[in-house]
């Protein structure tokens, strides 16, 4: 298992994904000692400023205190440095949630479908009824049902995922099950259960952790796409796609309140998407069989 | 190929099914009392009642659905709370822009992907290839709100060579149509391209490894006849299935783009409908979608027939 980290972490995508990552979450925990201020409060004599404007700032305890605006401000006088910062918060939390969510139910509704034949025909037409609902769609509609709120908008953006993950594990189940141990385990009368989680389990985890990787970075982008259209989390909570829905407004006369949170999305799903590939290519079982010993 | 056709299109029935219990599900899910929520909070407890009833949230679960899907059959969507009209009407109304969009998006994709993933095949690992692929990353990771931002600020904004927004109809004129459409079908395009130049790119690749290649060089074919008789009509087949498996893809990013351009088409219908909770409208429209998604892959199937002759149902 060591020399297989070893070998993933020699991949230039996964160190540049795990980098850019690290810092992300460093900057995400340590958001209020970062010079921030409030990020919620409005301060109506501050509103448009330019960036790395410094001007007095009236924060929420009615004290006075020059304040650089390092990104400036947004039409409502919040600081869009602020924002930024406590908007990497809501990204990374919707991005490794939903990927952890339709996972698990990816992964249970999968591996029924691929080992129960009764199961696989019922389950997998509805999973393709789900795919023919394009993804940003059934969210949306899913947020508008259910009302925006933190777990709701995970929840949306999960559902549209799961067939996906549950396609990619029933296949690898298909194709695992006709390996020799597995008729070996049944032959000896090893129960079905032990079978999924000892035998066809362990052997699927390299995929799904690559798929995973990817729906983490879809999710992302998901999050921030129904924040800019103005139907996700409520602008007191800080997100990259709401603090561009808010600098739509603006643009023609302070663009640059959309291209600092667009730059932050833009890197964070690079650099999620590129540690996938990373590991794609360093974990393809074929390579593992080909390069080292486990 | 009578009967592989009528196979295919029965085998679209069932997940057409699923589709609708799904969208209608859905206003099943708003929490509490349904009638009261989407009535607002200005309503009056005959308006929820009235509500209530047009939605028939009154009867049980399957006589609902029952009444539901017969309206279906017959075209009936269902009445629209916000604009006070049908929304099949509705659709029809914004089909356009959307129609327009979305073609005109392929048609760019199309132009710009498959030559491009051709050529990167052709010299595998050169300059092109190389760039190819680290674009496709790229395209991946933009947000495409953030890039229709970033091109209206450079082409409108500071060279004033498009509009920042809005839609001209194609009846008003083809060079105004296009005047206004170029910018959003170009940034809608860019993810688009990426996926399917890295299709075309692997399948080309794989293509030119294949014994034929190698005959029709020995014969001494030029490259350029090799690349597309041979190399790219034998790579069409998963071509053509990412472009309609992209689909999804390109109407999800449909309903984005609009929004960003002020299009007036099914996906700024669909942020109103949302917005003003009106649900007959937004479950009309996912129909609408998944209908034309599954129509679509159906087109696809049947283009393997014309394109690999070796395909017989």
């Amino acid at each position: 298992m060591n020399a297989t980290f070893k070998h993933v972490l020699k991949n230039g995508a996964v160190r540049f994904g795990l980098i850019v990552l690290s810092v992300l979450v460093i900057l995400a925990i340590l958001a209020p000692v970062l010079g921030t201020v409030d990020p919620a409060w409005l301060d109506a004599i501050n509103m448009n400023q330019k960036p790395m404007t410094t001007a007095d700032w009236t924060g929420p305890d009615n004290k006075t205190v020059p304040y650089t605006f390092l990104m400036g401000t947004d039409s409502f006088g919040r600081d869009v440095y602020s924002r930024v910062i406590y908007g990497i918060r809501v990204s990374l939390v919707v991005g490794v949630t939903v990927a952890i969510v339709s996972l698990i139910f990816g992964t249970f509704l999968g591996l029924m479908a691929g080992y129960f034949r009764r199961v696989d025909a019922i389950l997998m037409r509805v999973m393709d009824g789900m795919m023919a609902i394009p993804g940003i769609l059934l969210a949306i509609a899913l947020v508008a049902a259910w009302g925006a709120k933190l777990s709701t908008v995970i929840i949306a953006i999960a559902v549209p995922e799961i067939p996906r993950v549950t396609r990619l594990v029933r296949a690898l189940v298909l194709s695992i099950r006709e390996e020799p141990y597995i008729e070996a385990a049944i032959s000896v009368g090893t129960p079905t259960w032990k079978i999924l989680l000892k035998h066809v389990l362990p052997n699927s985890v390299a995929p799904m952790v690559v798929q995973g990787t990817y729906v983490c970075a879809s999710a992302i982008l998901l999050e921030a796409i129904l924040s800019f259209l103005g139907l996700g989390l409520p602008s007191e909570i800080p997100t990259w796609g709401n603090i561009m829905a808010e600098a739509r407004v603006v643009f023609s006369s302070a663009p640059h309140n959309m291209w600092f949170p667009g730059i932050f999305l833009a890197f964070t799903v690079l650099a999620v998407n590129m540690l996938g590939d990373g590991l794609r290519d360093t974990l393809d079982p074929k390579f593992n069989k080909r390069g080292e010993k486990r | 190929m009578g009967n592989f056709l009528l196979k295919r299109i029965v085998a679209t029935i069932p997940v057409m099914i699923i589709v609708a219990i799904i969208v209608f599900t859905l206003i099943r899910l708003v929490p509490g009392d349904p009638a009261a929520v989407i009535a607002g909070n200005m309503a009056t407890n005959e308006d929820i009642a009235r509500i209530r009833t047009e939605l028939g949230l009154d009867r049980s679960f399957l006589t609902q659905l029952g009444i539901w899907g017969k309206g279906l059959m017959m075209g009936d969507l269902g009445q629209s709370f916000f604009f006070k009209k049908d929304v099949i009407g509705l659709i029809g109304e914004r089909l356009e822009p959307t129609m327009a969009l979305a073609f005109l998006t392929i048609v760019v994709t199309v132009l710009v992907a498959v030559p491009l993933g051709t050529l990167a095949a052709w010299r595998h690992g050169g300059w092109l290839d190389r760039a190819l692929m680290g674009f496709s990353v790229l395209g991946f990771s933009i947000p495409v709100f953030v890039l229709g931002y970033l091109l209206v600020y450079f082409f409108s904004l500071k060279l004033d060579w498009f509009p920042v927004q809005g839609y001209k109809p194609i009846a008003e004129g083809v060079g105004p149509w296009l005047h206004h459409l170029l910018l959003p079908a170009f940034t809608l395009s860019i993810v688009y391209v990426a996926l399917i130049a890295r299709v075309t790119r692997a399948s080309v690749a794989e293509a030119l490894t294949e014994d034929y290649v190698r005959t029709a060089r020995a014969k001494g074919l030029p490259e350029s006849r090799v690349l597309i008789k041979h190399a790219l009509a034998n790579a069409a087949v998963p071509i053509v299935t990412v472009i309609g498996i992209g689909i999804a893809l390109l109407i999800g990013g449909v309903v984005v783009t609009e929004s960003v351009f002020s299009i007036p088409g099914l996906g700024t219908l669909t942020v109103d409908a949302v917005l003003a909770r009106d649900f007959p409208v937004i479950q009309g429209v996912i129909l609408f979608f998944a209908f034309l998604y599954v129509m679509v892959n159906l087109l696809v199937d049947v283009s393997y027939l014309f394109l690999d002759p070796r395909i017989r149902y």
